[in-house]
C-alpha cells in the first residue's frame, strides 16, 4: 500500500459536493500526477487551479466518471475511468463513462499527444478513486460508530465484519459528501487490483457499431451551411484572384470569398502549421451542392515571396522563415544526398570516432531514406463553428483544444473565455489533428458569414493540404577492427526540414567511440508529427544497419544487441543515455522467447528489431513469405514493456494495429511532389495498406511489471519497420533502404 | 431538383434533391442519418458502403437517381436493437480503435455473409479490401467476421 498526500503538489485540488437527489460529487485535477518540464511550468495555464474532471456516485450506487482527454482511437476513454473505479473499488458494471465537457479555461492538457495520457495522469485517477472510497468508509464509521480501519470495501458496497454491517455506496454517498476532503489517502497495492489489468470492452463500443453521431463529421445544427475550401493546388503558390460567376449561380451556393487564416502579423501557436493561409471558401446549402460549386470556381494562382511569422512555440519565441519556390520530391532528395556527404551538426560525441573510424579494417556505410506521409485520417478535416460578436462556438475533433483555443481567440480578437472548444470523437489523428488551422478556417468563416457553418475537407483537400511525415535521409556508419569487434558507430541525419536523430538513444552509451551529427533542409511544405515522430525513420534506420552489422561480426542479431545493452548497463559511455538498458534487453528476451527465435522454420523469413521511444520499450519479430516476389506478412511477434497495462486486450489491438500501420508504411506509401504539387490525391494514387495485407496473426506479449504505465499509441509503431526490413533481407538476399519497399506493388 | 421516394431501412423516405446527388450525401445531409460515413468520395475506401437490395454498394458514387425501388440499408437500419450478429461480434472481439471506418466494414461484412455464410480466409479478403482502416484492426476484423459466421 502506499500512502499519497491528496495535495502532495499545488496543483491537486478535490473538492466534494452533495448532489441534490442525494449522492456525492468528487470533483479534482486530472493534472495531479504531471511531472511537467520546466518549460511547461513556464506555461501555466491561469485557472490552473480549476477542477477538471469528476465522480459522481448516485444514491442508486451508480458511477459517472468523466473522461477529460480527447479520444481519439487509442481508448482512453475507457482506460481512464477504469484507473479512477479501481481505486474507488466498484464494479465495472456500475460506471458510466461521461466524455467531459471540453473547455479549454478549466481543463489542461487536454492534448491526445505523445503517449502521454494515461503516464501523466496515472497517480491523479488513482488518488480521485481513493479519496472517494476514503470518504465513503468515514462516512460509514461515522454512521455505525465503528473504527474507520475497520470498514472495508468490495465493489460498491462497504462492510464491517465484527457488526455484520454492510450498506452501498449509494446508501452513504449523502454523508460522505459532509466530510471533509481527506489529506491523505492510501492507494492499492499492485497485486490488489482487480479492474487494472483486466480488458474491459470500449465504453463507445455499441454506438460505433450501430452508427450513432459521435465525430465531428456527424455534428448537426439547425440552421447549419456547409463550407469548403479551394487551396493552392501547389506549395509554393497563393491566392491571386477568384472567378466566381460560375460558381455563384449553382444551386444551393450562398456566398464565395477569400480568407486568410493566418495574417502575417498575427503570432501563431505552435500548433498553427499551415502551408495555405490564403484561400477560397464557398459556402452552401449542402455538401454535394458546395462540391460542384468546387469544381467550377476558377482561382488564379501566383507564386509566394518568401516570407516570415512569429510561432509562440515549444522554444519560446521564434521566427518561422518560409522559402518561396516550387519544390520536387527529386530536387529534395538530391539536396538531402549532398547535406549527407557533408559534417552536419555535432550532437553528441564520445570517446574518439575519427580515430577509431581511421584504424578500422573493416567501414560499413548505409543510407536509409523515407519520403513524405500524409496521415490519411479515415474522417478528414473537419470542424463546427459559430461565430457571434459575443462569442465563438466550435465543435469537432481536435488533439489540442487547448492550444487552438488561443489561436482562435488571437486571430479573431475575441477574449479567450468567449472561445468555447467543445470535442467529439476522432475518427483517427495520427498526429494530423494536433494542427488545428482547419478550426481557425471554419471559426475565419463563420464570423464573415455570420452563421453557424461546418467546414469539410474532401479527400484530396485533406491529402494535398501538408503537414506531412517529413522526408528523411540518414547515414549509419560503423568501425570493425580485424577480429570483427565494432568499434565506433557514426549516425548523421536530417530531414526536409527535420532531422530524425535522437543522439541519447541507444546504441548511445552502449559504444567507446560514437559520433551524432544532423542537419535540415528549409521547405515551405507544411510538415508535422506522425505517429511517434522522428522515431519512426530512425528506428527502421537503426534496427536495420545494426542487423547489417551483426551479421558483418558473425553474431545472431538478437544475442549482438542484448551484448551492447549489457554494456549499457553494467559499463555506460556518457550520462545522458535516455534509456533503461535492463528494460530494453528485457523486451528483446521476451520476444526471443515467445517466437522461438533461432529454430529454423523452412520457407519462413524472419526479421528483428526493437525499440525505446515515448517512455515504452517494444521488440518485434515478423515472419514472412514471398508470394511472385513479393512479401506476405504471416506473422509478428510484440513484446512490449509499457510498465502496467491498465485494459490489455485493448492494449493488444492497438499493438496489431501498429504493426499492420507500420507494414503498410514501410512497402507501399510515399506522398511525393512535382513542382509543388502532390502527386497523390486520392486513395487510387496513394496506396494504403488493406485486408489481405494485413497478417492473420499478430501475438502480443507484455512484460509483467509494477512500474507505473507508460504510453501506449506511438512506442509500438517505429521497430516493426526495421523487424520487416531485416525478414526481406532473409527472404530475398537483399538488404532494404529505401521506403517504401515496393513503391509500385 | 426532383423528388425521390426511397426505401431505407423498411421505410419510404422522400427527398428533393439534385438527382445525381450521391445516396452518401442524401442520408447524412438530407435525412440526417449519419452512421454511413464520407471517407474518399471516390470508391476507394468503403467507409460509406449501405446495402442496396442485397448487394454492398459504395454510396459515395451512387447517385440517387439510380437508386429506384431498390430497399436501401444502412447501419443504422442493419438490425433492430444493435444485435446482428456481426454488430455482436464486433463488440465481442472489441474491434474499434478510432471506430470511423467501422459502419462500412461490418455492411460490407454483413453482405458477404448473406451471400456466403462460412467465407473462406481469401473470400473474406476479397469482400474485405476495399474497405480501407486507416488504424489496422484487419485482423479482428476477420476474427470477427468468422465469429459471426460460426453461430
Amino acid at each position: 500500500m502506499t500512502k499519497v498526500k491528496t495535495t502532495y503538489n499545488r496543483r491537486t485540488f478535490l473538492k466534494t459536493t452533495a448532489l441534490a437527489g442525494g449522492g456525492m460529487l468528487l470533483s479534482f485535477s486530472w493534472l495531479a500526477a504531471c511531472a511537467p518540464s520546466k518549460q511547461q511550468v513556464a506555461q501555466l495555464p491561469k485557472n490552473w487551479f480549476n477542477l477538471n474532471g469528476y465522480l459522481k456516485i448516485a444514491e442508486n450506487g451508480q458511477v459517472t466518471i468523466q473522461s477529460p482527454n480527447p479520444e481519439i482511437g487509442q481508448n482512453v476513454k475507457t482506460s481512464m475511468p477504469m484507473i479512477v473505479a479501481e481505486e474507488l473499488d466498484v464494479d465495472w458494471k456500475q460506471v458510466i463513462v461521461e466524455q467531459a465537457p471540453l473547455n479549454t479555461d478549466i481543463f489542461s492538457r487536454q492534448i491526445a499527444g505523445g503517449s502521454q495520457s494515461i503516464r501523466q495522469s496515472w497517480k491523479a485517477l488513482r488518488t480521485a478513486g481513493a479519496t472517494a472510497r476514503q470518504m465513503l468508509r468515514e462516512a460509514a464509521a461515522a454512521n455505525w460508530k465503528v473504527p474507520v480501519t475497520e470498514i472495508t470495501t468490495d465493489k460498491g458496497i462497504l462492510f464491517h465484519k465484527n457488526s455484520g454491517k454492510s450498506a452501498t455506496y449509494g446508501e452513504m454517498a449523502a454523508a460522505a459528501a459532509a466530510i471533509p476532503v481527506p489529506k491523505e489517502v492510501t492507494l492499492k497495492d499492485v497485486k490488489d487490483f482487480k479492474i487494472i489489468g483486466t480488458s474491459r470492452k470500449n465504453v463507445d463500443g455499441q454506438k460505433i457499431v450501430t452508427g450513432k453521431p459521435l465525430f465531428g463529421l456527424d455534428y448537426q445544427r439547425e440552421g447549419m451551411l456547409i463550407a469548403m475550401i479551394v487551396h493552392p493546388p501547389a506549395f509554393g503558390l497563393t491566392l491571386k484572384s477568384i472567378d466566381d460567376s460560375e460558381a455563384r449561380k449553382m444551386p444551393g451556393i450562398r456566398e464565395v470569398f477569400s480568407i486568410n487564416t493566418y495574417p502575417a502579423t498575427m503570432t501563431r501557436g505552435a500548433f498553427d502549421v499551415d502551408a495555405f493561409p490564403e484561400m477560397a471558401v464557398i459556402v452552401g446549402n449542402s455538401t454535394w451542392e458546395v462540391m460542384q460549386a468546387k469544381k467550377a470556381l476558377k482561382v488564379s494562382w501566383e507564386p509566394i515571396k518568401p516570407y516570415s511569422f512569429e510561432m509562440d512555440g515549444w522554444r519560446g519565441k521564434t521566427t518561422v522563415n518560409v522559402p518561396a519556390g516550387l519544390e520536387s520530391s527529386e530536387t529534395h532528395s538530391a539536396k538531402m544526398a549532398e547535406l549527407a556527404a557533408q559534417p552536419g551538426k555535432v550532437l553528441r560525441k564520445d570517446g574518439d570516432p575519427d580515430t577509431a573510424f581511421k584504424n578500422a579494417a573493416t567501414i560499413i556505410e548505409r543510407h536509409y531514406t523515407a519520403p513524405f506521409l500524409a496521415h490519411n485520417t479515415m474522417e478528414p478535416m473537419n470542424f463546427f463553428a459559430h461565430v457571434t460578436d459575443e462569442k465563438a462556438e466550435l465543435v469537432g475533433p481536435i488533439q489540442t483544444p487547448e492550444f487552438m483555443e488561443k489561436s482562435v481567440a488571437a486571430r479573431l480578437g475575441l477574449p479567450l473565455e468567449k472561445v468555447d472548444i467543445q470535442m467529439t470523437r476522432m475518427g483517427g489523428g495520427f498526429g494530423r489533428r494536433l494542427y488545428g488551422h482547419f478550426l481557425v478556417e471554419a471559426a475565419v468563416i463563420s464570423q464573415k458569414i455570420k452563421a453557424p457553418v461546418k467546414l469539410i475537407y474532401t479527400r484530396e483537400d485533406d491529402m494535398t493540404d501538408g503537414v506531412y511525415r517529413p522526408a528523411y535521409h540518414v547515414t549509419y556508419r560503423a568501425a570493425l577492427d580485424a577480429n570483427k569487434q565494432l568499434l565506433a558507430i557514426h549516425v548523421r541525419g536530417g530531414g526536409v526540414p527535420d532531422s530524425p536523430v535522437h543522439a541519447n538513444r541507444f546504441p548511445a552509451g552502449a559504444i567507446d567511440n560514437y559520433l551524432a551529427e544532423e542537419w535540415s533542409v528549409a521547405t515551405n511544405i507544411s510538415t508535422g508529427a506522425f505517429r511517434a515522430p522522428g522515431s519512426n525513420f530512425i528506428a527502421s534506420a537503426e534496427q536495420s544497419f545494426l542487423d547489417e552489422v551483426a551479421e558483418a561480426m558473425g553474431k545472431d542479431p538478437i544475442d549482438m544487441r542484448l551484448e551492447m545493452l549489457q554494456r549499457a548497463q553494467s559499463k555506460p559511455v556518457g550520462e545522458k543515455n535516455d534509456y533503461d538498458a535492463a528494460r530494453y534487453a528485457g523486451v528483446l528476451k521476451l520476444v526471443k522467447e515467445k517466437a522461438a527465435w533461432g529454430s529454423a522454420k523452412p520457407g519462413v523469413h524472419r526479421g528483428v528489431s526493437a525499440y525505446f521511444c515515448h517512455n515504452s520499450y517494444v521488440a518485434n519479430v515478423l515472419e514472412l513469405h514471398l508470394k511472385d516476389g513479393k512479401p506476405v506478412v504471416d506473422k509478428a511477434y510484440c513484446a512490449i514493456d509499457c510498465g502496467i497495462v491498465v485494459n490489455p486486450d485493448a492494449a493488444a489491438n492497438m499493438a496489431e494495429g501498429s504493426v499492420v500501420d507500420a507494414i503498410g508504411h514501410a512497402l507501399y506509401s510515399k506522398l511525393t511532389l512535382k513542382e509543388g504539387v502532390p502527386e497523390q490525391t486520392n486513395f487510387h494514387e496513394y496506396r494504403m495498406i488493406r485486408h489481405h495485407e494485413a497478417p492473420k496473426n499478430i501475438e502480443v506479449h507484455f512484460v509483467k511489471s509494477d512500474v507505473d504505465p507508460t504510453g501506449l499509441g506511438e512506442p509500438i509503431y517505429p521497430p516493426v519497420f526495421a523487424a520487416l526490413a531485416n525478414a526481406l533481407y532473409k527472404a530475398t538476399g537483399k538488404r532494404f533502404y529505401n521506403q517504401p519497399f515496393f513503391p509500385e506493388y | 431538383m426532383a423528388q425521390f421516394k426511397l426505401k431505407i431501412n423498411g421505410q419510404w423516405r422522400e427527398v428533393d434533391v439534385d438527382p445525381a446527388t450521391p445516396l452518401l450525401w442524401v442520408l447524412r445531409d438530407h435525412l440526417q442519418m449519419v452512421g454511413t460515413k464520407f471517407g474518399c468520395g471516390m470508391a476507394q475506401c468503403g467507409a460509406c458502403t449501405v446495402h442496396l437490395g442485397k448487394t454492398a454498394t459504395r454510396s459515395c458514387v451512387l447517385p440517387v437517381s439510380a437508386v429506384g425501388d431498390s430497399p436501401v440499408t444502412t447501419i443504422e437500419g442493419l438490425s433492430e436493437n444493435g444485435d446482428h450478429p456481426l454488430q455482436k461480434a464486433w463488440l465481442e472481439m472489441d474491434v474499434p480503435q478510432c471506430g470511423y471506418c467501422q459502419a462500412g466494414q461490418i455492411m460490407s461484412a454483413a453482405a458477404l455473409l448473406k451471400s456466403n455464410p462460412h467465407p473462406s480466409d481469401e473470400e473474406i479478403d476479397a469482400a474485405m479490401m476495399g474497405n480501407i482502416c486507416r488504424c489496422g484492426t484487419y485482423t479482428r476484423i476477420k476474427k470477427a467476421i468468422k465469429t459471426a459466421a460460426a453461430k
